[in-house]
């Protein structure tokens, strides 16, 4: 019973406990809620439905209505605009393998396969044996996959890394970089924030000057210039320059995200590490190190993206990278036809999107799951 | 006064022993600079094993950065701080030894929020003693049942109420089986219903002998459980005494302004 004006408003019986409003769901209420809750959100949807009533059908024509699937280049050069995807299964096992010998594509077809049996287990949280696994991977399948990949030894064949290429290569220098950028990034981040100056300096100085020159340029300098530096007769593999290049260039911009995280934890939880007597590396590794990097998943995820899809950058010093292979695997005459370039391309883009996007929608999982409910 | 007040009689103090020779901590001539900023200026305190030391002042009074001294959070630029006969310089091991024995509970619980209570209460047994994992479980458990959360052991902190997160904050500090406690202010962060459930743990603490230095403004605490009352105001000890007379006849000016304060 409430008085007068309902100010001084004071429950005198127990309120009775109601049921929560009825779900707001179904088709019709998502439309009106999502799409048409106002003029100017239904002007905009019906603005997009036009356009995707334009742009679809030329794109379902191009991949799939009149491309050509099967037959022989000839078919592929009559006057429709439609995917030739004859090239595209002729050619495959170049935009794969580029020049890795034909009898050995067992090889790096094998490795693929130790990788995914390796980090398919690593990143399911339920899967026992994690550090088993963890060491298999970092320590074990390296080994592994230079043997299987280079050869040389155990009667395997030597394929130098010039005849790499393809897929194969972009995929070989993806994993390197991000296997290899993500410890460098947490070892450049921590080293920033060290309250000793050598290692501070350092790090400065390392992420700094490799932020500040483009990608492009480090390889370059790694391909052309390096070279130069070393005694004449020692040669050390342009793959592996590229390589390092590449891994240290994404540690800087790691170690710069990962900061990002450190800063973001709270100095109570530095504290209480130290208070409870752990000493820096554990308390890195136990306390901060896990937080600080679930902050910033996002951020590392985008990194990891971005070197995935630079990899082809590595085309400039005359790597075959996928991009590149693709491009080669049609410059011959014989595989002219007016769209061969745009299905190579087409099928580039599928291959790293497939790539990236399996990356971020794993990142978004990981996210949800480390998420312990602090964030109120 | 507050929530400890009423506890009063159910205090036993055949536990609580101030030892006659055993040194705890030895601060003398201890100074603290923040830049230009003299935040502690000659700080001279003996504790005695089995002493319960409250300190109180006005904020800003330097209370904290001492006790945070104490196991080296802060650093201190002049004088000398022994702890448990170890002293504090920029020696990294000494450090962690004396971190060893001084547990500290912080006004914000500290919890680590990506490890369940129980990870929280074994991480340090573990990876500082080297305490085997089922050995750290076995005294995790018996400590929050000391601070009476059990249950909880499988949750995340962001999951209990604060007055519950500075109970498995203290438990956490007791499974490394400190000689030292420290509090910083371990009430003032909590709903005035929480902080009564987190003072009992502490009298409890008290009375099983544990040497205690607590920062706090619950001055029913100080009066039952303190055996001795230190007060602070700009960065100097100014007074310090047994809890009666400390409360009944201040001598410093401060202090008198300061009891008027909050004692209403």
């Amino acid at each position: 019973m409430s008085t007068d004006n309902g100010i001084f408003y004071i429950r005198e019986t127990e309120a009775e406990r109601l049921p929560p409003p009825g779900r707001s769901t179904g088709v019709v209420y998502w439309l009106r809620a999502n799409l048409f809750s106002s003029i100017s959100n239904t002007i905009l949807t019906i603005v997009t439905v036009l356009f995707l009533f334009w742009l679809l059908p030329l794109v379902y024509n191009f991949l799939i209505g009149k491309a050509v699937f099967t037959g022989t280049m000839d078919d592929c050069r009559v006057e429709t605009f439609g995917a030739c995807w004859v090239f595209v299964a002729r050619r495959v096992n170049f935009m794969l393998y580029a020049f890795y010998p034909i009898d050995q594509y067992w090889r790096p077809n094998l490795v693929f396969f130790i990788l995914l049996a390796l980090v398919i287990p690593l990143l399911m949280p339920k899967v026992p044996f994690k550090l088993a696994n963890l060491i298999a991977f970092l320590v074990v399948f390296p080994i592994v996959a230079f043997i299987l990949l280079v050869g040389g030894v155990f009667g395997l064949e030597h394929v130098p890394t010039e005849k790499w290429g393809g897929l194969m290569l972009t995929l070989v220098i993806s994993v390197v970089g991000v296997c290899g950028s993500f410890p460098i990034g947490i070892l450049l981040a921590l080293g920033r924030r060290s309250n000793l100056p050598i290692f501070k300096t350092l790090s400065i100085l390392t992420i700094e000057l490799w932020r500040a020159v483009p990608l492009i340029t480090v390889l370059f300098m790694a391909s052309v210039m390096l070279p130069l530096f070393v005694p004449q007769g020692f040669t050390v593999d342009k793959l592996l320059r590229a390589m390092i290049g590449v891994t240290i260039f994404y540690g800087a911009y790691m170690a710069e995200t990962i900061r990002g995280g450190l800063q973001a934890l709270p100095r109570g939880q530095y504290e209480a590490a130290s208070a409870l007597g752990l000493n820096y590396w554990k308390s890195m590794i136990f306390v901060v190190l896990p937080q600080a990097l679930k902050f910033v998943i996002p951020g590392i995820v985008g990194n990891f993206i971005s070197l995935v899809k630079d990899t082809s950058l590595v085309s400039i010093i005359g790597l075959f990278d996928l991009l590149n292979a693709i491009n080669a695997a049609g410059s011959d005459a014989e595989w002219a036809s007016p769209t061969k370039a745009f299905t190579g391309y087409a099928f580039a883009i599928g291959v790293f999107f497939v790539l990236c996007f399996s990356l971020s929608r794993y990142a978004k999982y990981m996210e949800d799951r480390l998420n312990t409910g602090h964030k109120r | 006064m507050s929530a400890a007040e009423s506890m009063d009689s159910e205090i036993d103090r055949s536990n609580m022993k101030v030892s006659a020779n055993e040194v705890a901590i030895d601060i003398l001539g201890m100074n603290k600079w923040y830049a230009d900023f003299h935040v502690l200026r000659d700080i001279n305190l003996r504790v005695m094993k089995g002493e319960r030391i409250v300190i109180a002042g006005p904020s800003g009074s330097g209370k904290s950065t001492l006790i945070r001294c104490i196991n080296r959070l802060e650093e201190h630029q002049k004088g000398k701080i022994i702890v448990d006969g170890i002293e504090l310089t920029n020696d990294l091991k000494r450090i962690d030894e004396v971190r060893r024995e001084v547990g500290m509970v912080f006004q914000h619980f500290n919890l680590f929020p990506h490890l369940t209570i129980l990870q929280n209460l074994t991480l340090a047994p573990i990876w500082v003693r080297g305490t085997p994992k089922a050995e750290a479980e076995e005294t995790a458990m018996h400590y929050l049942e000391r601070v009476k959360i059990p249950e909880q052991a499988a949750k995340f902190p962001g999951q209990l109420s604060g007055g519950q997160q500075q109970r498995v904050a203290i438990a956490r500090s007791l499974c490394m089986n400190p000689k030292i406690m420290l509090f910083d202010e371990p009430t003032s962060a909590l709903d005035p219903e929480m902080v009564k459930e987190v003072l009992e743990v502490m009298i409890s603490l008290a009375e099983s002998g544990m040497t205690m230095l607590c920062v706090t403004h619950e001055m029913g605490f100080a009066r039952q459980v303190a055996n001795r009352v230190i007060f602070m105001d700009q960065g100097q000890i100014i007074e310090q005494n047994e809890p009666e007379a400390f409360f009944h006849s201040p001598q410093h000016e401060r202090t008198k302004l300061f009891l008027s304060q909050i004692l209403h």
